[in-house]
């Protein structure tokens, strides 16, 4: 069996640190305020909805999306790998591909706005 | 090729040690990064229509919702520590021939996370 190497994999391990890099900085304020300050009534819908589109915030958001996802993608395969269940976690494309189509969805939605 | 003859661990090999059992936690906190993309993707779609974003606002105070997010704040809040802890692994700083201190950069690095929380959140409700 040849063994190519896979030239692929230097790009997903970059997005899987980049989007660590971004959920690790981000993410405990951003489940604050959408945990903390919007139930407890700190910030009302209108200036919620006002500040979702806005189009610089929409240009963050779906960055984010497009980081975390690749992140979650990279990271949950190869635990699932480690867990036994290597069957689903080694078929690369389902969380890759999953992570495509999600960040395809977040950047049609801020299109639509 | 070579066959390797692997023992196959058993499914629960990451419940005996409690260093095993932290670095799976540290690996599913990739779970809840996944959960709150997904909540981004609902509130950018449903930002054109005022009334499904009204039931997304809605959901907010909701009380599964407000567990999602204990779970979710647990999970990414050991995220981050964890990251943060692995910062001078993967950055190696030098100064005049001599290694900069590793808890100097994860000082910084923690630093840096609480002026980025504090103008996020600054930005949200000012």
């Amino acid at each position: 069996m040849s063994s190519s190497p896979d030239r692929s994999a230097p790009l997903f391990w970059l997005l899987f640190a980049g989007g660590g890099t971004a959920s690790a900085m981000l993410l405990p304020a951003l489940v604050f305020v959408t945990g903390v300050a919007v139930p407890a009534g700190w910030v009302s819908e209108n200036d919620l909805l006002s500040l979702v589109r806005n189009p610089a915030t929409q240009f963050v958001l779906v960055g984010l999306v497009f980081l975390f996802l690749f992140h979650w993608a990279h990271r949950f395969r190869y635990a699932l790998v480690d867990l036994g269940l290597g069957l689903i976690g080694k078929r690369a494309w389902l969380f890759y591909g999953t992570a495509l189509v999600g960040t395809i969805v977040a950047g049609l939605a801020a299109l639509r706005l | 090729m070579t066959r390797e003859l692997t023992k196959p661990l058993p499914w629960n090999w990451w419940l005996k040690k409690t260093a095993y059992f932290r670095f799976m936690m540290r690996e599913l906190t990739s779970l809840a990064v996944f959960a709150y993309a997904l909540l981004i993707i609902w509130a950018l779609w449903s930002a054109a229509d005022a009334g499904a974003f009204s039931a997304l606002y809605t959901f907010l105070s909701n009380s599964l919702s407000l567990w999602l997010h204990v779970v979710i704040l647990a999970l990414a809040l050991y995220h981050t520590a964890t990251w943060i802890a692995l910062t001078p692994k993967v950055t190696v700083l030098w100064r005049n021939d001599e290694r900069v201190e590793p808890g100097l950069i994860v000082g910084a690095t923690s630093i840096l996370f609480l002026i980025i929380s504090g103008a996020v959140i600054w930005l949200v409700l000012m």
